[in-house]
């Protein structure tokens, strides 16, 4: 994205919202505390380490983890996490011989209560063209290069289906906290283009 | 619609830019237009599937060269037009038409964390029966609809096996152009990567898309 002779300058886009929003409040269509509130809430409430907290969770206590992969909607609602974008989850087991990738092919469907709004490598077209036809060029391109006996499911977000990814536990962890567990799983495991 | 937004399985589109300790957003406009987008969407003048479709009717060459949120402007900017909450003209003018009636906005700063909270469901409580089983075999149709379809163009024609029944929703094709909810079953289908992509693709390896009732048949 450095060719800046294709894209608009961003000086131009800060001017162009500038104007809508000043015209949508004007007309009295949008509130703008409305709109700080929803800022705040993708800036600092909602992000990936709610994800973190119930991998954690499912670490931790096998009842749980059966639950979350029976109706993982409902787990996740336990730990608080529900809404836009999470209304219906499905959460996917790592094993040694089985890895899980989620990709939106044909738009950028990421589960927000969970891991918050996605980035934008995973927004993008080189991203969601490969990730179906090439998933080990993919993850190798994230430095994991998985043998071929383990086998990739890739999960295309093509509904209103929300896939999160459970990683495995890593090894040494065993004598760690809920809390420091939680601390050690990071958003890209929870897309599966890492492992821990 | 065979739009470039349907790019599963195409080459060429660059190497993956990743970038560390991302935030959010990377400008204050780009909060402004995600923010725009939700706060827009509570006059309910249109619908989720009505968005998306809104975003793919973009020019292919602007859908590939605009960063996501200005695609996201430029989204909300056509779909508040065609919805008659605002005018070209009072776009362009960025000033209320000359005795335009003050509106109240319905999404207030005190309803986002109960509107964030609850979402809205896609699924519909009704009673229908399911076509297909858990186990079963079946075909994607090989159909190119105009209009918005959540059936990606790699799997169609080809064959899976229905590994999950998640239940019944609105089907997006009908709702997008407000023809109606058409509620039905929503199946996780798997189809072999080596059915897809023939052997190249490792052995083992599999896509699972999640496709309605009306996308598919038996075998």
């Amino acid at each position: 994205m450095e060719d800046h002779n294709h894209q608009t300058l961003p000086s131009d886009l800060t001017l162009r919202v500038k104007a809508l929003e000043s015209l949508l409040v004007e007309k009295g269509l949008v509130d703008p505390a409305a709109l700080d509130a929803l800022v705040d809430t993708y800036e600092h409430k909602i992000g990936p380490r709610n994800g973190g907290r119930v991998v954690a969770r499912a670490w931790v206590d096998p009842a749980y983890k059966k639950r979350l992969l029976q109706d993982a909607t409902a787990a996740i609602a336990e730990l608080g996490y529900t809404g836009a974008q999470g209304e219906h989850m499905v959460v996917v087991e790592n094993e040694s011989s089985v890895h899980n990738l989620v990709v939106c092919t044909l738009c950028s469907c990421y589960p927000w209560p969970v891991l918050g709004l996605p980035p934008v490598w995973y927004k993008s077209a080189p991203y969601r063209s490969r990730a179906v036809i090439d998933p080990r060029g993919v993850l190798a391109e994230f430095g994991l290069e998985l043998p071929q006996d383990v086998e990739i499911r890739v999960w295309d977000s093509t509904a209103e289906i929300r896939y999160l990814v459970l990683p495995e536990r890593p090894a040494g962890s065993e004598k760690m906290t809920e809390q420091e567990l939680a601390a050690l799983v990071t958003r890209d495991a929870m897309i599966g283009v890492a492992r821990l | 619609m065979n739009g470039v937004h349907d790019m599963g399985g195409m080459h060429g589109l660059g190497r993956i830019e990743y970038e560390k300790n991302e935030p959010v957003f990377h400008a204050p406009w780009e909060a402004r237009t995600y923010a725009l987008t939700r706060a827009m969407a509570a006059w309910r003048k249109w619908n989720i599937d009505a968005a998306r479709h809104q975003r793919e009717l973009l020019p292919a060459e602007d859908y590939l060269r605009m960063s996501y949120y200005e695609s996201w402007l430029e989204r909300l900017v056509q779909i508040m037009v065609k919805s008659g909450l605002v005018t070209r003209a009072e776009i362009e003018t960025g000033k209320p038409a000359p005795g335009a009636p003050k509106a109240t906005p319905p999404l207030t700063a005190d309803m986002v964390p109960g509107t964030v909270r609850r979402g809205a469901a896609a699924s519909r409580d009704v009673a229908a029966a399911a076509r297909f089983k858990v186990d079963q075999k079946v075909r994607a149709l090989n159909f190119h609809p105009s209009g918005h379809t959540r059936l990606p163009r790699y799997v169609r024609g080809k064959t899976g096996t229905i590994v999950r029944n998640h239940g019944v929703f609105v089907f997006p094709d009908t709702n997008a152009h407000f023809l109606g909810e058409k509620p039905q079953h929503l199946y996780s289908v798997r189809f072999a990567a080596r059915e897809l992509w023939g052997a190249q693709a490792a052995p083992r390896d599999a896509v699972y898309v999640d496709l309605f009732e009306d996308y598919l048949e038996p075998i």
